[in-house]
């Protein structure tokens, strides 16, 4: 127990079993959860993801997504380096530029790596135009070359566009995708729960037949069928919500489970029964006394459920039932690489699978030291 | 237990019926019908006879009426067999069910059997050497398998495989024995291409339920009959397998009921990365043409499986548990 130890040289006087008791509920959950050390990096990594594609995708990425380049057809990626052919170094990174020649014989754009043209790298450098928050027009970049140079850092598509860029923006769909889906969820599924469990009865006895009903149908299949009903003319923003509620739609039905069995719990309780007794109104005692009980295994349920979510909207996606192109989500841009032809030959395709893989095990380690932190009788 | 069943027997009837209405208003969501599409493809072909095909077809599927109407004629013949008829492949659906049936069950239990093996002996075995370093990398393991897309894990292989062993993956046949009848080379050729599909469907499986495995057997160990079992003097072997493994099992016979649908949907992104000739890419391409017949009678026979699956697990779990029966 390294950090009580720590804590104890700091305030001498306070003997350890007084210190600890003095501590709060969350203090004693912060601890706990601090000690696991995969859950910490999760949580760090997918802060950072938040940070940098959900908030600023545009700064960070030092080109605009979107833009088309005739010239730069699949390049590989352009990797920052500190020394140059003759073994010099340099403490500026910089990238080589490309020579381009047409391949008669495939007829496709080959690029060479041509180590006369330099590009050092510049921190906060001015770049395409892109919208800060969707509206502020703005063009500082976190990383740029000097034009004509490019910094294609994972490489572009078959369009040219940069796929660094790209899988940024399309982080901010992916993850966004998850959050929304899940608050719903918590929504849908506290409120059915809670009533289901309160109140009992015929109420509970339709919910949880509702649930069955919707449990019997298999995940992918309904969520596919029901994007497939999607008018195609919907715009993106309303495609979206539209995909986040119909992933939350079968996903509560666990939630409100598990909720109604802690309600029905909670609802025997001697807190409960006295607040009764003192004429307490059903929605003081659902909002006052049961459902903050329950709230940390609602958390926990949901952080859960998170990666689910982000997993299958990439499967749709990727299926071409999700998110639909100009705009990008991970799902979206692993689309180009379908084949295997196309990822032997351009394997850097293959990348968002690996932000995916990445948010997913994030969620999958912050859920799980969540959910021990959360337990009062865990070790 | 005869009462247990009925009971279960009857709520599942229930179920039936609601999961075969809901099943059909997906059917009908998107905006147009069917008949729609049809219509412009046979106007293409310039048959004569399109408007009287239009109207039998109409006449069969009673479009024409109201939708409680049109749902009684396709429950009726569903019942009896009669799917509907594919608009996109101009056959009976149920003849195309059939057809791709065999091998989706085939790649499936295949990949059931592969992930219950492979997972059950690695979650005792991480239960009982709890954080040992063996245990530790399993856990890590089981995170990252949870974590990656099946149908990622399914490129890379693909990947892997045509690039250092020259091998062409995808499919279940070779090209030469795709339209072969059935002998003795082609069955080789058939197992050559199974063991793909098979762990990629598996993995992601594997994976959660090693972790169920592992969780339930460590709650059970830390309880005091299992301790009164060391106690005895019983043999750490007969302690774990026949004291506690038994009970650990309990959540992992509902999820065998879980996984029944699965074999039909037979692990549906997979397939179709994979280009395998089972139920899943048929449902895709059917949701994507509005072939709404076909997509319908899979999503209903999916939910069906999952119902029948559970009514199963729950029949197993009495028995193996007697405490629920009197629940």
């Amino acid at each position: 127990m390294a950090d009580t130890a720590v804590n104890l040289e700091a305030s001498p006087a306070v003997p350890i079993d007084q210190e600890r008791s003095t501590l709060t509920q969350t203090e004693l959950i912060w601890r706990r959860f601090l000690r696991n050390r995969l859950a910490v990096i999760g949580g760090i990594i997918l802060i950072v993801f938040y940070i940098t594609m959900v908030c600023f995708p545009g700064f960070f990425s030092p080109h605009n997504h979107l833009i088309q380049r005739e010239d730069y057809i699949s390049v590989p990626p352009q990797l920052p380096r500190w020394f140059d052919e003759e073994g010099k170094f340099h403490w500026r990174p910089f990238v080589y530029g490309f020579t381009t020649e047409l391949d008669m014989e495939r007829f496709e754009w080959v690029h060479f790596v041509d180590t006369s043209q330099k590009y050092p790298i510049y921190f906060i450098a001015r770049g395409e135009e892109y919208k800060l928050f969707g509206f502020i027009p703005c063009n500082i970049h976190l990383l740029g070359v000097e034009p004509p140079g490019t910094l294609f850092l994972f490489g572009t598509d078959e369009l040219g566009r940069c796929l660094f860029s790209r899988i940024l923006h399309g982080g901010q769909i992916s993850l966004t995708v998850g959050l929304v889906g899940v608050i719903l969820t918590i929504i849908l599924g506290s409120i059915m729960g809670t009533i289901s469990g309160y109140y009992g009865g015929l109420i509970d006895n339709l919910i949880q037949r509702l649930v069955e009903l919707l449990m019997s149908f298999p995940d992918i299949p309904l969520w596919a069928a029901l994007s497939a009903a999607l008018p195609p003319e919907w715009s993106p923003a309303k495609r979206f919500f539209a995909i986040s509620a119909i992933l939350s739609l079968r996903n509560w039905t666990g939630l409100a489970r598990q909720v109604r069995a802690k309600i029905l719990a909670f609802r025997e309780e001697d807190y409960t029964l006295a607040a009764q007794a003192m004429g307490a109104s059903d929605r003081r005692i659902i909002l006052v006394h049961l459902l903050p009980n329950a709230a940390s295994h609602i958390i926990v349920v949901a952080t859960l459920s998170i990666p689910g979510m982000i997993l299958a909207e990439t499967a749709l996606s990727f299926l071409g039932l999700g998110i639909q192109p100009p705009v990008v989500s991970w799902g979206v841009l692993l689309q180009h690489a379908q084949e295997v032809a196309v990822v032997m030959d351009r394997p850097w395709l293959l990348l968002p699978g690996l932000f995916v893989v990445l948010a997913v095990l994030s969620f999958n380690f912050l859920g799980d030291g969540i959910r021990d932190a959360v337990d009062p009788y865990s070790n | 237990m005869a009462a247990f069943i009925g009971r279960r027997f009857i709520s599942m009837l229930i179920t039936l019926v609601l999961v075969s209405v809901v099943g059909f208003i997906v059917i009908n969501l998107p905006p147009g019908s069917y008949l729609d599409v049809y219509r412009a493809q046979l106007m293409v072909l310039g048959t004569s006879t399109a408007e009287q095909q239009i109207k039998a077809l109409e006449k069969r599927y009673a479009l024409d009426k109201p939708l409680y109407y049109q749902y009684l004629k396709w429950i009726t013949g569903f019942v009896r067999g009669d799917f509907g008829r594919s608009f996109q492949y101009n056959r009976e659906v149920s003849e195309l069910v059939w057809n791709r049936l065999g091998f989706t069950v085939v790649v499936s239990v295949c990949s059931l059997v592969f992930s219950w093996i492979v997972a059950l002996p690695i979650g005792i075995y991480s239960a009982t050497h709890k954080y040992s370093a063996a245990d530790n990398i399993f856990t890590f393991l089981s995170f990252i398998g949870l974590s990656i897309p099946s149908f990622l894990i399914a490129l890379v292989l693909m990947v892997i495989s045509s690039r250092y062993f020259g091998m062409s993956v995808g499919g279940l046949f070779s090209r030469a024995y795709e339209n072969a009848p059935w002998s003795w080379a082609k069955l080789v050729d058939f197992l050559q291409h199974l063991w793909i599909p098979v762990v990629v469907v598996g993995l992601a499986d594997t994976a959660g339920l090693m972790r169920v495995m592992r969780g339930n057997l460590s709650d059970i160990l830390s309880m005091q009959y299992v301790q009164t079992a060391r106690a005895k003097g019983l043999p750490e072997r007969v302690v774990i397998y026949k004291h506690a493994v038994r009970n650990a099992l309990h959540p992992l016979i509902m999820n065998l009921g879980m996984s029944l649908p699965g074999i039909i949907s037979g692990s549906t992104v997979v397939s179709i990365v994979l280009s395998l000739p089972t139920c899943g890419p048929l449902y895709f391409n059917a949701l994507r043409s509005q072939d709404m017949f076909l997509a319908g009678t899979f999503l209903v026979f999916m939910a069906i499986m999952l119902v029948i699956g559970n009514f199963l697990a729950d029949i197993a779990l009495a028995m193996v548990d007697p405490r629920i029966r009197y629940e």
